[in-house]
């Protein structure tokens, strides 16, 4: 047994008050979860501190919160590795727990799923439109397409991903990484009929794949390993590359830019994106009208970046440079990566947990873990 | 059930459960405890959850159809003149509002009641709401004593290793390395029902060939499964043992032991999921149509919620096509209402009822488990009704509308006191073994005197004893041997 310090943050909507934090100290083992730490103080001191929970197990997914200002699950993060976690970002090993961000809090810890996590479930028509003729017996589908979509099968809906998303931060309209995994689901699922308009609609959506900036929080975040981000890429490449979708925001021909761009320079090159993205993945690209129109209309951005010094002209110009050697082994990456690529779509390399379960060697791939962040560990 | 199975297991594939396929694209089988031979869809080890998932996908899907009302909690049922369910009272958890709903029908889908265990397998919210309501309705309760532990619940808190590791290939090791089953159930070994390797485990440890530091396991051995089969097929438990035991299982034997996991009784229903109450319907673990006897077998408690979930619906549909709503005691709500009010007013200093809670569950774990006793169940049934009189004026600190889970903790923990009186008398009653009742004092089954249900139905004092027959139809019973 040891004592921990935890600071909750409170909320109650009826007092009129604004939130506040509260110290209480539980005594647990280390390796007892936080939220065997919450259920104490309610045990024992206050049992109106409120919070969703029930399997304590990492199955429900009710008891999303955040801690040490991480999103995760309270019953699946260890007491000790928190309060270490917390001495490690220098607050001096108090363990922080507030309700989960980007959603509005009903009281203490407990947030209104409802009105953001739901709500953009039910945006991605989140249920299976089966093939027709529905067949007698069980759809015959390729093993490997079921474990595929199992992984985003193992999502507990705990939200814990919606809570740090940036994108949905910055527009709160973002369907978001929880919506747009489960939204994999159906787009891998060969059972499924509706895979190209279900593509379509989440590119056009100017809030829809492309409105995701890849900044890892909800891989980081989730707790079941479904790596929402993942699944955004993969429904990106699908809709390009597969279905041959061109969205209206730009979204295929900006990533196709950007790809290339890298593969030839090594680092990205501000001044050739974004006429490549608007008007062909080319050198030639800034020629065209179109990327005239976005140059022209992008120019106080760009004019900004430069006077805060966030890009110099000359570099932005030119292009960033990279040593020889550097570049050669960016371009070694993406020959190994398309190398792989095999015409039939379902050959393409992917990593999927349910089916890369292993290194490629046979050895020491941690199950699972690692993709786990300390505090889980 | 059975004959109903396959199309049920059809139309969850139908309408999107990702079961898991062989290599010819067809639905592949797993071996589950019990059975000759391979028979459970699934999909890795989250099948439950897979198809929980579905079906709630179906409701969205459904949602211009189905107004859903989340969060709510039933503080009571509803009868009118005539005795038939007519309605429910329940409680917004959001914002403390009491409503009353009429209804042709009342259908029950709460599980049941595993948190009167301490430990269990089963959430915190498996408290016996649903038994526990039809119950102080009238409806009476069957097989009560028959309740299942599990062989495979963590050490360390009690959580589930699902059985279908041991229907992979692991296999259970005492302190000796034996592997222990090769005694008791020499042809299915890991795989006898789940009783059988529970009573197992249970006299290894009280043999003193437990592992651990006091001796109070078994280990749980996952690696004669193949990695790559573990990863693709086992993955849950892989997170379970890592996060919660700190062992990887496909390195390391696990420590396990029996734990409380479903109760095979409850409400009795029909095989339409219809109770002797007209208008009230029960599936899934609150109810007992008595398909799983008196020890239920791996993957039917889902079968039974599912086929039997159906039923229900289409009976009392059926039903409800026949008749016009009904008129609801409006006086009911305010006596309700009342009584709400009455705990949040109450005076502080009783005793807390995380405490009284975890006595019970205590009890029930000490006295009321794999193996029971006359003196042992009496000594039970004492503490129930001294902690009956404790949560009469248990202490609350919230006294708030918003999400008061004081008050909902004092209303489940009457609930669970509820059902532990009703499990205890059935298992004092029952003078014999059988299924997952086991009494060291009658250790034999007595199909003369005891083939028959115990029914239990609410009374001034307690539960009032009867006796309900079996339907037996094409399986005579016969001694079981593993
Ligand atoms: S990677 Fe994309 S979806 Fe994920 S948190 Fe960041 S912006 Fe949101
Ligand atoms: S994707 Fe992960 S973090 Fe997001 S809701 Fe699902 S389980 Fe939670
Ligand atoms: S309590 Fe169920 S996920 Fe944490």
């Amino acid at each position: 047994m040891a004592d921990f310090t935890l600071r909750v943050r409170r909320y109650d909507p009826e007092s009129g008050e604004a939130p506040y934090w509260e110290e209480r100290t539980v005594s647990l083992e280390e390796h007892r979860s936080v939220l065997e730490g919450i259920l104490q103080i309610k045990a024992r001191s206050d049992g109106s501190l409120g919070i969703r929970c029930s399997c304590r197990a990492a199955i429900c997914g009710s008891c999303g919160v955040r801690i040490n200002g991480e999103p995760g699950l309270a019953c699946k993060t260890h007491i000790g590795a928190a309060q270490r976690h917390s001495q490690a970002i220098g607050k001096g090993g108090v363990i922080e727990v507030e309700p989960l961000g980007n959603m509005p809090v009903i009281k203490d810890l407990i947030v209104d799923m409802d009105a953001v996590h739901w709500k953009k479930i039910q945006r991605v028509t989140p249920y299976l439109i089966g093939r027709q003729p529905v067949p007698e017996r069980e759809y015959i589908v390729p093993r490997e397409s079921m474990l595929d979509i199992t992984q985003t099968m193992a999502c507990i809906q705990c939200g814990a991903c919606v809570s740090d998303c940036l994108s949905m931060e910055a527009d709160p309209g973002f369907i978001g990484p929880a919506a747009l995994a489960k939204a994999y689901r159906f787009v891998g699922d060969p059972r499924d009929d509706r895979r190209h308009e279900r593509l379509l609609d989440l590119s056009e959506d100017p809030q829809g794949i492309f409105d995701c900036t890849h900044c890892f929080k909800c891989v980081q975040a989730c707790p079941k390993e479904v790596n929402p981000m993942g699944q955004i890429m993969r429904l990106r490449r699908i809709a390009s590359s597969d279905e041959q979708i061109v969205d209206a925001n730009n979204g295929v021909r900006h990533e196709a830019a950007l790809s290339t761009l890298i593969r030839d320079y090594g680092l990205l090159h501000e001044a050739e994106l974004l006429p490549r993205s608007y008007g062909g993945n080319s050198w030639f690209g800034k020629f065209h009208p179109a990327a005239a129109r976005e140059l022209l209309s992008s120019l106080p951005a760009i004019v900004k970046a430069v006077l805060r010094r966030k890009v110099s002209p000359r570099q932005a110009l030119l292009g960033h440079k990279l040593p020889p050697e550097d570049l050669k082994a960016v371009k070694a990456i993406y020959e190994h990566v398309e190398g792989r690529r095999s015409p039939h779509r379902s050959e393409r390399y992917e990593l999927n947990l349910f089916i890369v379960g292993e290194d490629e060697d046979g050895n020491e791939s941690a199950p699972a873990g690692a993709a786990d962040k300390e505090q889980s560990a | 059930m059975c004959s109903e199975a396959p199309e049920e297991v059809l139309h969850l594939e139908h309408i999107g459960v990702t079961f898991h396929r062989n290599d010819a694209g067809e639905l592949d089988l797993r071996a589950f405890g019990g059975a000759s031979m391979k028979r459970t869809a699934y999909v890795a080890d989250i099948t439950g959850q897979a198809i929980l998932h579905v079906l709630y996908e179906q409701l969205m899907a459904h949602a211009e159809q189905v107004e859903r009302y989340e969060e709510w909690f039933v503080t009571r049922l509803l009868t009118d003149e005539q005795g038939h369910c007519c309605g429910a009272i329940a409680r917004d958890l959001r914002d403390g509002r009491m409503e009353i709903f009429a209804a042709k029908n009342v259908i029950l889908a709460c599980g049941g009641a595993g948190q009167a265990y301490h430990p269990t397998t089963n959430g915190l919210i498996v408290t016996g709401d649903g038994i526990a309501l039809a119950y102080r309705l009238g409806a009476p309760l069957i097989d009560m004593e028959m309740v299942q532990y599990h062989p495979t619940t963590l050490v360390e808190n009690g959580l589930l290793i699902t059985e279908g590791a041991r229907g992979e290939g692991a296999v259970l090791l005492n302190a000796k390395g034996e592997r222990f089953m090769e005694r008791y159930a020499p042809n299915k070994l890991e795989l006898a029902s789940r009783d059988v390797v529970s009573r197992a485990e249970q006299t290894e440890i009280l043999e003193g060939r437990g592992v651990g530091p006091e001796g109070a396991g078994i280990y749980l051995d996952i690696t004669p499964v193949p990695r790559r089969r573990i990863l693709e097929a086992l993955r849950e438990i892989v997170n379970i043992g890592r996060d919660f035991a700190g062992v990887d299982i496909t390195r390391e034997p696990i420590m396990i032991r029996p734990g409380q996991h479903y109760i095979m009784g409850g409400v009795k229903t029909d095989v339409h999921g219809a109770t002797p109450i007209p208008g009230l319907y029960a599936a899934g673990e609150v109810a007992c149509v008595s398909v799983h006897g008196g020890n239920r077998l791996g993957a039917n408690s889902l079968l039974d919620t599912l086929i039997f979930g159906r039923r229900a619906g289409a009976h009392a549909a059926q039903r409800a096509a026949q008749m016009a709503l009904p008129k609801v005691p409006r006086s009911a709500l305010l006596e309700e209402e009342a009584a709400i009010r009455e705990i949040i007013a109450r005076p502080s200093g009783g005793r807390r009822v995380s405490e009284i809670k975890l006595e019970l569950g205590e009890t029930m774990n000490e006295h009321v488990a794999v193996y029971r006793t006359e003196e042992g169940l009496q000594k039970a049934l004492a503490t129930i009704k001294r902690l009956r009189e404790e949560a009469q004026g248990a202490h609350i600190d919230d006294r708030g509308s918003v999400f008061n889970q004081d008050v909902l903790g004092v209303l489940e923990l009457s609930f669970m006191l509820d059902c532990a009186e009703a499990i205890v008398t059935g298992a004092i009653e029952r003078k014999e073994s059988r299924g997952a009742h086991f009494r060291t004092d009658f250790p034999e089954r007595n199909d003369e005197e005891w083939l028959k249900h115990i029914a239990l139905t609410a009374g001034e004092d307690g539960p009032q004893v009867g006796y309900a027959d079996v339907t037996i139809t094409q399986w005579q019973p016969e001694v079981r041997s593993y």
